[in-house]
């Protein structure tokens, strides 16, 4: 997989090119907008981190002519500014997804795994399926292993978000803006005690824990 | 004076001028004209009316009779004696008050108009006149000349040529005096605000620009920046006010990272105790990032900066899905959450600011109270407010210290070794300002109560009328 890091710290750029080296991917730097734009166009990436703020040519601007030139390539705008109208702008300069500087490592690489694995699933999707855990999305149901589980809205939208990214890291914010739509940070680690009754409901009387804590990152839906 | 000339105010003056004075020269002229030609139109009129008078006694009584008409016109004492002249084919005078046949103008004409010098005599002086006459040819080659000096025309067109020159002269004084006048009185008008923004550039904030109170588009654009600059002064005050907390708020936990460190290497650690460090380090920075976060949304709404993103809202949907958030909070330490939520509760507000606003709240409440209940209430108090309450069976919070707590940092004594960073309710209150509502604590008898108070937002229906009407 291989990512282009447009920023224009020379520190974080080099810090950013070396924590994703690390893990795994090919990483490509560009140090202004125009490079960036330049080296965005060959059309070799499967994402782009973006900062917003860049010489040349600002973030958003080149995720418009990426845009206007039809490339699709997945971006993640990162960026200092963090009110929710500078998000929205972001997103609909046509980023795939916003994060606010500075943020942990374990954050940016689980957002940049979900951009990478978009579109996996047909939108049309009415049935997800992790190991023995069924969601049907139409009738609203759950089961495990033929069995039943009763679960409350909230605790069904928490699940259809762990199910749709399952086998991928996903973290307290992510799960915070897309669960709920929430774009500040709770004092209280709300998001822990919701997931322990999820997982309560989920994984309580069987011998395999589908709903696993990832630590200093997050939760993870998947079969090992 | 050259700086007057090189003014756009000066030049469109001049322009202003010279085109008036154009139209005024075009009208004065079309006047002379007009005048002049009347007086010797009327001349003419005349002296066709006398030709009348004596061709008719020449019908009559043919050329004795017009001799004795002619005879017994100049005889009578006139106002404006008319010349006669009635003259045999030779020319040689007949009749009449001319001497001579005059050299007539144009040259010898026999007939037709005619204009010639005359010596008369008036008011006891002699002197030269222009004379027009009409020259008639009778049979047998006689000749009838009637005519008048035009020594009043004269005077008349010498009065209007000059009253017209000088209503010229004076039209082009005043329009010359009034375009400078006004040119002045912009110019010092642009000029007091030329000063006031040199003055405020060079970092004297509080000049402005000078209102003379007449209301004039000079006034209304030096009232518009004078509003403009107070509130420029309010949004900088605010900000300062702002920058000055943060490196007060900010300084206190940076040094405690700092001799963290410090502290740390004089230890002389291991790699175990040099990773430790460096977790705590990073646990230290992301609270001091949380704080810093915190202390941004306040100074935003304080400021209120994020006013654009307000829409109506229903506060009594946010309350819902925040208390939805913290249900299993409140399960798991067993606490109840009872909702007392009316709809509907329209306010005119940002909905991540009143999410977070009554998420602090809440998790305020949880945090505090060891046992019993948390009661959230929405409900419209009037018609023009919506009250939200939390209400805990916690220890409360000291009279003496119910306005404090809104300070930033302000934590009370017991509540230290719980986790917080004193700017929940500081948020709160500044999210209830922007909002144009207030906030205030009450004793919940056991307890604590929260009241926000937040004006409601106009009913959906009573705004489409007023679109409509508008």
């Amino acid at each position: 997989m291989k990512l282009l890091v447009i920023e224009d710290d020379r520190e974080a750029a080099s810090y950013l090119q070396k924590a994703l080296t690390e893990s795994g991917y090919g990483v490509d730097h560009a140090a202004d907008g125009r490079e960036g734009l330049f080296l965005a166009t060959s059309g070799k990436y499967d994402a782009m981190v973006v900062d917003r703020m860049l010489p040349g040519m600002d973030g958003l601007s080149l995720i418009a002519a990426l845009r206007a030139a039809e490339i699709v390539v997945p971006v993640l705008i990162l960026s200092a500014l963090g009110a929710v109208d500078d998000r929205v702008k972001g997103l609909r300069a046509g980023g795939d997804d916003y994060l606010v500087k500075p943020f942990a490592f374990a954050e940016l690489l689980a957002r940049i795994e979900v951009l990478l694995r978009r579109g996996g699933l047909p939108a049309a999707t009415t049935r997800l399926k992790v190991g023995d855990l069924e969601m049907d999305l139409l009738a609203r149901q759950v089961t495990r292993a033929g069995k039943g589980i009763e679960l409350l809205p909230r605790e069904f939208r928490l699940l259809e978000f762990l199910m749709r990214h399952a086998g991928q890291v996903v973290t307290r914010t992510m799960l915070l803006e897309n669960v709920w739509d929430y774009h500040f940070d709770p004092q209280t680690n709300v998001i822990d005690v919701h997931v322990s009754r999820l997982r309560h409901k989920i994984d309580r009387g069987f011998d395999h824990a589908l709903l696993q804590t990832i630590r200093g990152a997050g939760y993870s839906l998947r079969l090992n | 004076m050259f700086r007057l000339l090189r003014t756009n105010a000066f030049r469109l003056a001049a322009l202003y001028m010279v085109l008036f004075a154009a139209s005024v020269l075009t009208l004065l002229v079309f006047i002379y004209f007009s005048t002049a030609n009347f007086v010797e139109r009327q001349t003419e009129e005349t002296i066709g009316a006398e030709i009348t008078g004596l061709l008719e006694q020449y019908g009559e009584h043919g050329l004795l009779g017009l001799i004795e008409a002619i005879n017994s016109r100049t005889t009578t004492e006139r106002n404006e004696p008319t010349l006669y002249l009635l003259a045999d084919p030779r020319l040689r005078p007949i009749a009449g008050n001319l001497a001579s046949w005059p050299h007539t103008e144009p040259m010898n004409a026999r007939h037709g108009w005619v204009r010639f010098p005359v010596e008369l005599t008036r008011g006891g002086t002699k002197a030269t006149y222009d004379a027009m006459a009409s020259v008639t040819i009778l049979n047998g080659d006689y000749r009838l000349l009637v005519g008048r000096d035009l020594r009043d025309a004269e005077v008349f067109r010498r009065r209007v040529e000059q009253t017209l020159f000088f209503a010229a002269l004076l039209t082009l004084a005043l329009g010359l005096v009034g375009g400078l006048l006004m040119t002045r009185n912009v110019l010092r008008r642009v000029e007091a605000v030329n000063r006031t923004s040199a003055s405020i550039i060079e970092g004297d904030f509080s000049e402005r620009v000078p209102v003379t109170g007449s209301g004039d588009e000079f006034d209304q654009l030096a009232a518009n920046l004078n509003a403009m600059l107070d509130q420029i002064e309010r949004l900088m005050a605010g900000m300062r006010q702002v920058t000055d907390n943060i490196a007060h708020d900010l300084r206190t936990p940076l040094s405690r990272l700092r001799a963290r460190l410090e502290v740390t290497l004089l230890e002389r650690p291991d790699a175990n105790r040099y990773a430790e460090a460096l977790a705590e380090t990073i646990a230290e920075a992301d609270h001091l990032l949380g704080t810093f976060n915190a202390l941004l949304s306040i100074a935003e709404a304080e400021a209120g900066a994020r006013r654009e993103a307000m829409a109506e809202v229903d506060l009594d949907d946010i309350a819902r899905s925040v208390a939805d958030l913290y249900e299993p909070v409140a399960e798991e330490k067993g606490l109840k959450l009872i909702l007392d939520i009316s709809a509907p509760a329209p306010v005119r507000g940002d909905r991540h600011l009143l999410s977070q606003a009554i998420a602090n709240l809440l998790d305020n409440a949880m945090k505090y109270t060891p046992a019993g209940e948390v009661r959230l209430a929405v409900r419209r108090i009037d018609g023009a407010h919506i009250q939200l309450e939390i209400a805990d069976t916690g220890p409360g919070v000291p009279t003496a210290l119910r306005e404090r707590v809104f300070d930033r940092f302000f934590r009370l004594e017991n509540s230290r070794s719980t986790p917080g960073n004193g700017l929940g309710l500081s948020l709160v209150r500044a999210v209830a300002k922007l909002h144009g509502g207030d906030i205030r604590l009450e004793d919940n008898g056991p307890g604590l109560k929260v009241v926000l108070v937040l004006p409601a937002a106009p009913e959906r229906a009573a705004v489409t009328l007023n679109r409509s009407a508008a």
